[in-house]
């Protein structure tokens, strides 16, 4: 009995010392972080006479020096440019510092929100336009402050894609620059089948690529007259590409229904999106890797990409001989846009909110937006910077940029999930024979169930 | 040695008045001194974490939300409506069902193998267990790359000339290649276990099989096999808890593709809680999970009573 | 004495079925297997040293063959700093599983008190729980206290292994008890018991237990893929996962077998190193 007492005493004795190394440990790297992430209090007020003695020289009306936090992917182009930008805004607010943090672009998304509850968070995010609802949902982003960001002047100001990134009524980011779709043409393999043109239409693109495709002996692929890749941007090019040229529309305009189905434009833009594989065979998935590998190898004529590659392509394959033509029409034009924006969470307030705002002033002036095109090779944003000769009169800049008066963004609620549907339909007709109605039944259906589920757990806040 | 087990005997009891409760109290401060850390440690780390996983499960719980109701049953229905999260529970039996044979039958084909050979036994044996001590992402993408349509497997079968094979792009074929590259992993873990288990055999029970003038296969049969019998007991339960958690490879070399076709139970449960952040319903996935190791487990401890006699 | 401790040795006999045509099929089928099992290394290690444009062309040894690759790798991601954060956290982790252990494996074998089978049936139980199981806890406990990104973070779920004292009480029952209690009658404390006595008779055991430990810390892979964020806090597998996906679409599949070499090679020269242990770690932990 003794002993039974005696032992209980000395194991809760370790218990409390257990717990202490635990909590120890963690309070430990908590701190650690919490130091290399903003300053603490004593190390801000410290530096604030500091601050106050450069306030004069500041044009900035928080006289507390404040540090603020920038994520982005890890980008080389983008990192380095934000990195130049830094130095210059800093010499411009000096009683602001900024620091960049790049996280890897595959699973972005997933780090960033692994960091966010541990209150490791920044205070500007730039995100995927398509992520937006997500984190909007989650009540994690502030609406962008009307004072600094007036909603009337975005939608003045800015390409009208951009309102893709208005939820509920306000904006939630606002970006530096944007994206679209556009054909790239290899001219060598052109001149090669003694076609003239780039593909204007839906039928001559079938044709040209007909033409353009190559295959040996055994019936492989030598090159591909259309390279074919659902899951890289042609999932993009059905919904606000093919669809609404065909006359379809994509989503009700409360965002609540998929409307693929609505009219036969749906599954006339699927079909034809799949013929490319099943009964033209011009190109299929995976040959060389992927579609821009295979266009950049000089393996398939004729791309769907984005804006964004024209700087790998410069750098990797400054030999290819190739040309931009807009995406091609049928009953009206329409071109896929994307683009990353920067955000502010719902936590950032005060000195750091203020910094923010002046930030993302910069992030989103018209000298930064030009810079970005030089540097970054993504598209300017706003109207009037977009539609200068220098960009607008560009032979490969400028088909993208003349799209994008008819481009489209479309919303969003999951990404990943939305994407792999397309594909997943797509290889449900190419791999398991299912009809091309069904697929497309079926991936309605699917992509629905998406919507209905978001919108059930929003109508329940 | 008796002499001396004698002598002390004799030392203690002679000694044992003195200072007995000294000594018990020594000892036991020892015993938990030791145990103590590590056993708050397992509590701490294993214990209370599964009891918040099967908290997690009834809440809906999203990463970027402050709010987490308690949602009862939701999250499980929600699963077992989902024909993906299904998909990937028939997908986990074909790892485990076609993976854990797989595995033995190959780890037992090289143990008989190398146990047949005198010379270079081994040379062998070290070969043959290099893929083992390698990291599984690393040996997926060399997999992922000869396998992939301009890869070296496909041009090697039109070289020959041979149809060329989607492989990993194949709903019907990428599982089994998932699978093969797993097992390709485990053969030296697996060869070792049968090796050691056959150089328990007696000899003499071969070389009284040999004078009852039973064939190769026989002896293997009536011999070999039954006396193998706990080794194979205990390698279809490691082999099937390490199947039913395949992940690595997969995440590596298909990420759940074509059509979901080698998605895993754990994929999903990694899509579920760091991609769409839900990590109510991804723990719901792993209770799951964890109901069905806990079924073969208590499967194995039955199969275990039930001993080969010698 | 010490004899009797140490791990069986494999003895060397004779086949059974002992035919010299079989034996002749068995080393032809060993090796056809032997390529199959090297096979995918050699192309590998050989695609490190193509050059870009070789990169389809079928041959194993390259026409001309590049150092170049390995210079662009370390340039392009932090290979030097994942190979330094797997290392660390490999001694790290060894460390403290080779001191818990040992000395948990040795109370458990060598003593006799209340609740030892209990105690050793709830920690073996841990070894049946999936660790994806317990990722989940492990990540919002781990975000809670502000571990995520840490090194910390990584090494918790891990400081003490179920296995490792399995396996160290395996070893650790084969002491003889009388050795123990003569030390304790020449007045040794139980500390120096364990000190002394016991564990220098199981060197063998520990060495087997180290190497294990180092393998498969240093190829653990979910549990920091999720609990780290950071490029410059990776360990080599999950540098490697996104080294990997975000050169995929460029192709460069030079440089993801490349990576692939510089973190496979190291483990195998390490295997062949100390093979020994290895085996006969997995022998014993496989058996009992």
């Amino acid at each position: 009995m003794n002993q039974s007492i005696r032992q209980g005493k000395k194991l809760s004795l370790i218990l409390a010392a257990f717990l202490l190394v635990l909590t120890a440990c963690g309070g430990g790297s908590n701190k650690g972080s919490d130091a290399s992430a903003s300053p603490s209090p004593s190390s801000s007020a410290a530096a604030s006479p500091q601050a106050s003695a450069k306030e004069e020289a500041s044009p900035s009306a928080s006289a507390e020096k404040v540090t603020i936090e920038y994520w982005q992917y890890e980008f080389p182009a983008k990192v380095d440019l934000i990195n130049e930008l830094i130095q210059e805004f800093q010499t411009l607010h000096p009683n602001i510092t900024v620091k960049q943090t790049n996280f890897p672009y595959d699973q972005y998304s997933q780090k960033v929100a692994t960091l966010v509850p541990a209150g490791k968070g920044p205070d500007i995010i730039n995100l995927y336009y398509g992520w937006l609802p997500q984190y909007v949902a989650s009540g994690y982003l502030q609406p962008l402050p009307e004072d600094a960001f007036p909603p009337a002047q975005i939608e003045s100001d800015y390409y009208p894609l951009v309102s893709a990134a208005k939820l509920d009524g306000a904006y939630y980011a606002i970006p530096t620059a944007v994206r679209t779709l556009a054909l790239f043409y290899n001219k060598d393999l052109f001149a090669k089948a003694q076609i003239a043109q780039p593909p204007a239409t839906w039928e001559e693109l079938v044709e040209s690529a007909k033409k353009l495709t190559e295959k040996d002996a055994k019936g492989q692929f030598v090159i591909e007259g259309f390279a074919w890749e659902p899951g890289s941007q042609l999932h993009h090019w059905f919904r606000d590409g093919l669809l609404p040229q065909a006359g379809g529309q994509d989503l009700s305009e409360d965002r609540r229904k998929v409307l693929w189905d609505d009219s036969p434009a749906g599954l006339e833009a699927f079909r034809y999106l799949l013929d490319f594989a099943i009964t033209h065979k011009t190109g299929i998935n995976g040959f060389y890797n992927d579609d821009s590998n295979a266009f950049k190898t000089g393996h398939a004529a004729i791309n769907v990409d984005g804006s964004f590659r024209l700087g790998s392509f410069k750098k990797d394959a400054p030999d290819l001989n190739y040309g931009i033509a807009p995406l091609p029409a049928y009953k009206s034009q329409s071109a896929p846009a994307s683009f990353w924006a920067n955000a502010i969470p719902k936590n950032v307030q005060g000195a750091k909110l203020e910094a923010a705002k002046e930030f993302l002033k910069f992030l989103t002036s018209k000298e930064v937006q030009e810079k970005w095109v030089e540097k970054v090779g993504e598209l300017p944003a706003q109207k009037a910077v977009g539609s200068q000769d220098k960009y607008a009169g560009d032979e490969k800049l400028g088909p993208f940029i003349k799209q994008l008066d008819y481009s489209k963004a479309h919303f969003f609620i999951d990404e990943n999930q939305e994407r792999a549907l397309i594909v997943n339909a797509a290889n449900e007709v190419l791999l398991n024979n299912v009809p091309v109605e069904q697929a497309f039944k079926d991936l309605v259906a699917k992509t629905q169930k998406i919507y209905d589920d978001y919108w059930a757990k929003q109508d329940k806040k | 040695m008796i002499a001396q087990a004698i002598r002390l005997t004799a030392r203690k009891s002679r000694e044992l008045l003195g200072f007995r409760l000294s000594y018990r109290t020594q000892r036991y401060l020892f015993i938990y001194l030791v145990l103590a850390f590590p056993l708050l440690y397992f509590l701490g780390t294993r214990l209370l974490p599964i009891l918040y996983a099967f908290n997690v499960s009834v809440r809906e719980w999203d990463l970027l939300s402050q709010e987490k109701p308690y949602v009862g049953f939701a999250n499980f229905t929600a699963l077992f409506e989902d024909e993906v999260f299904r998909k990937s529970i028939v997908n986990t039996l074909i790892y485990v069902l076609v993976g854990v044979p797989g595995q033995l039958a190959v780890g037992l084909a090289v143990a008989l193998l190398l146990h047949n050979v005198r010379r270079f036994r081994g040379l062998f044996r070290t070969i043959y267990f290099i893929p083992y001590v390698t990291s599984a992402v690393a040996v997926s993408w060399v997999f992922r790359w000869i396998l992939m349509r301009n890869g070296w497997l496909n041009e090697t079968l039109l070289g020959l000339g041979l149809e060329p094979q989607l492989f990993l792009q194949s709903p019907r074929q990428a599982i089994y290649l998932v699978i093969l590259t797993i097992i390709w992993q485990s053969i030296g873990f697996q060869m070792l276990v049968f090796l050691t288990g056959l150089e328990g055999v007696p000899r003499m029970y071969y070389d009284a099989a040999a004078i009852d003038g039973a064939g190769p296969w026989r002896r293997f049969r009536h011999v070999t096999l039954p006396l193998l019998n706990p080794v194979i007991v205990f390698s279809v339960v490691i082999g099937a808890i390490s199947y039913l958690q395949t992940f690595g490879q997969v995440l590596s070399m298909t990420n759940g593709e074509p059509l979901n076709s080698t998605r895993t139970i754990v994929l999903h449960v990694y899509a579920l809680a760091f991609q769409r952040f839900q990590m109510g319903s991804a723990a719901a996935a792993t209770v799951i999970l964890f109901v069905m190791i806990l079924a073969l487990t208590l499967l194995q401890f039955k199969l275990v009573r039930r001993k080969v006699e010698y | 004495m010490s004899t009797q401790i140490a791990a069986p040795r494999v003895p060397a006999r004779g086949s059974p079925s002992g035919s010299r045509l079989g034996s002749l099929a068995s080393y032809v089928a060993l090796t056809l297997g032997t390529l199959v099992v090297i096979f995918p290394f050699l192309w590998m290690i050989a695609t490190s040293f193509k050059l870009p444009q070789d990169l389809y062309s079928l041959r194993l040894i390259p026409e001309t063959a590049t150092l170049g690759n390995y210079a662009e790798i370390f340039e392009k991601a932090p290979f030097f700093s994942w190979i330094g954060n797997t290392v660390l956290l490999a001694l790290i982790t060894v460390t403290t599983v080779i001191v818990f252990d040992t000395m948990v494996g040795y109370v458990l074998a060598k003593f006799s008190f209340v609740g030892k089978s209990v105690i050793f049936l709830l920690i073996i139980s841990t070894l049946m729980v999936p660790t994806e199981m317990l990722i989940i806890p492990w990540y919002l406990i781990a975000t809670e206290l502000g571990w995520s990104d840490t090194y910390w973070g990584v090494l918790f779920p891990g400081i003490i292994t179920a296995f490792g004292i399995f396996l160290m009480r395996q070893f650790m029952e084969s002491l003889p008890s009388e050795l123990l209690d003569a030390a304790r009658i020449d007045g040794l404390n139980e500390w120096g018991i364990m000190a002394r006595i016991a564990i220098p008779l199981v060197k063998p055991a520990i060495a087997a237990l180290t190497i294990l430990t180092f393998i498969s810390s240093w190829n653990q892979f979910t549990w920091p893929l999720i609990v780290l964020q950071t490029e410059e806090r990776f360990t080599i597998p999950v540098g490697i996962l996104y080294f990997s996906s975000e050169l995929k679409d460029s192709a460069s599949w030079i440089l993801i077998m490349t990576g692939a070499t510089v973190s496979i090679l190291p483990l195998i020269a390490l295997f062949l190193v100390f093979q020994k242990q290895i085996i006969r770690g997995i022998a014993l932990s496989g058996m009992k």
